[in-house]
């Protein structure tokens, strides 16, 4: 796992290596509105190793949400590619699972109707939802109890609190066990001790399931605590800047925050984007 | 609290009994003759007096008004979904909407007689084509809001548009879609009294006219009661529906109180 800057690109990464799990290779997106046009992402590259906890964080508006769209097959790039699990993604590739800051619940729907969802549209689950509906239940069921809802599963969005909400939301993305993980500032809503509850919670179900995970966050103490590698995006045209490894064993605790090594690696990072945002 | 809760219930009978008592007060206070405005004892009385005379017209009315209004909801709805679900049909039907909206219902009475001679179908058409315009409405916008990132966690799994309409969209304009029931409701009863005021011989509007060219007025007013009872009725139907399947839109008020 490596790679970033505009001269590590030109030197592209190896693709050989059987645990490339998701390869970001040159990538460029333009977002056209009319006559104007936009460059969100230039000449980024990035590989993700299976079952690696990837990070991105940068200023604002720096195509960090384009780039789980394009890893998604959300949205095509308009130069370059992306290869997941050895193929090019041309359309939606139905092995994500996804998760926002705004955990656009279904509001008629209970709890667990809304974790069960995905299930209701992607195979090979779909075309035996009737039959297997118990069964899937009980997966949706222990799932909300590992995030600590288990006594909540029957209620309806609404009557759940936004930190509760976030829960649901990262079982709703994980419960037709998807391979990749695309998690887009989830917990940006969230007051300060619920986002660490959540990190927790977050580093725990990825240690049992381990997913490849892809969170866009601009909590860099976020980044420190659950990811292995943080990748640091410049300013629009958003490109790889830097990339860090974090090196603390897990399973991590929030003690490990006030290490020395996190603290200093959480400054480094801010080094980084604010000296990006001065020039 | 609980007797602020009894009193909110009771307040609104109230005023309804009250409305009547100062009406027939106010006439007997004022000596207001019998065919300027009758008293709420002289028109209900002539309403169950003349019950087995007035019951085919209300049915008839009923019946119109039903008829009509289910036409119009069907229309209106495929209407809606077709202008919600394509940029490009809301864009250009959009001014041609304008133009039949802004058209009073009224002028097309004559037409429909033209076309249908007199009877229900002018009325069943009129009632159809004054409860078209806010189901449209309505179904269209319940349609077109869907929040894009719902969409994008479903789209990513491979959901087809129809997917998200069916799981999504449709489930999510119903709010929209019972809001529209209950006024289109109350305008189908306009459209098919205004109908059968000019162009029928059944009806509670024909009983109006008729009775009012023989300065039959406690009768006139008989007959805006009875209106008033039924589309109050109809209205409170509609309101139950709607409570019951779309109790999760009206989350916020149902927890306050």
């Amino acid at each position: 796992m490596n790679l970033g800057s505009a001269a590590a690109a030109a030197a592209m990464p190896k693709h050989d290596d059987a645990d490339v799990f998701v390869d970001v290779r040159n990538v460029k997106l333009n977002y056209k509105a009319g006559d104007s046009s936009t460059l969100a992402l230039d000449r980024t590259n990035m590989t993700l190793k299976r079952g690696e906890f990837v990070a991105i964080v940068g200023p604002s508006g720096c195509g960090k949400s384009s780039l789980l769209k394009l890893a998604s097959g959300l949205r095509r790039p308009t130069e370059g590619e992306i290869v997941v699990d050895g193929s090019p993604v041309l359309k939606p590739i139905k092995i994500v699972g996804m998760a926002f800051q705004n955990p656009t619940m279904l509001p008629w729907l209970r709890t667990i109707d809304n974790v069960l969802m995905p299930l209701k549209i992607v195979e090979p689950y779909r075309s035996n939802f009737r039959a297997e509906k118990a069964k899937y239940e009980q997966m949706a069921a222990s799932l909300l109890a590992e995030v600590g809802l288990g006594n909540f599963k029957e209620k309806y969005p609404w009557e759940l609190s936004g930190g509760m909400l976030q829960r649901a939301s990262l079982c709703r993305a994980l419960i037709h066990d998807p391979r990749l993980l695309l998690l887009d500032e989830p917990f940006g809503a969230l007051d300060a001790f619920t986002r660490e509850d959540l990190w927790q919670v977050l580093q725990k179900l990825w240690m049992e399931r381990n997913p490849t995970v892809i969170l866009v966050t601009h909590d860099l103490r976020e980044a420190v605590f659950l990811a292995d590698t943080v990748h640091v995006m410049s300013a629009r045209p958003g490109r790889v800047l830097v990339t860090h490894t974090v090196d603390i064993k897990r399973p991590r605790t929030l003690d490990d925050l006030f290490t020395d090594k996190a603290s200093k690696l959480v400054h480094e990072l801010r080094s980084h984007i604010s000296h990006d945002r001065s020039v | 609290m609980r007797a602020w809760d009894v009193a909110e219930r009771v307040f609104p009978l109230l005023a309804i009994v009250a409305f009547f008592v100062l009406w027939e007060i106010a006439c007997i206070v004022f000596h207001v003759p019998v065919f300027i405005l009758p008293k709420p004892t002289e028109f209900l009385g002539d309403l169950i007096r003349r019950w087995p005379a007035i019951l085919p017209n209300a049915v008839q009315t009923l019946y119109t008004t039903i008829v009509g209004f289910a036409l119009g909801v069907a229309v209106g709805a495929a209407i809606g979904a077709c202008i919600g679900l394509s940029r490009f049909v809301y864009r250009m039907t959009y001014p041609l909407l304008i133009g039949f909206y802004s058209v009073p219902k009224i002028a097309v009475v004559p037409i429909l007689v033209i076309w249908f001679g007199i009877g229900t179908v002018p009325a069943v058409l009129t009632a159809a084509i004054m409860c078209l315009f806010p189901v449209v409405v309505n179904v269209a916008t319940g349609l077109a809001t869907t929040e894009p990132e719902l969409e994008d966690v479903l789209r990513a799994l491979g959901a087809s548009k129809f997917d998200i309409l069916w799981r999504v969209g449709l489930p999510r304009s119903m709010p929209y879609f019972f809001a529209s029931l209950k006024i289109a409701i109350s305008l189908a009863f306009v459209g098919t009294v205004v109908a059968e005021t000019v162009a029928a011989n059944i009806g509670i509007g024909s009983m109006m006219i008729l009775a009012s060219s023989t300065f039959d007025v406690p009768l006139v007013f008989a007959g805006v009661f009875l209106l008033a009872v039924l589309g109050v009725a109809m209205y409170a139907i509609f309101a139950l529906i709607e409570s019951r399947i779309t109790f999760w839109a009206r989350r916020n008020a149902d927890i306050a109180a």
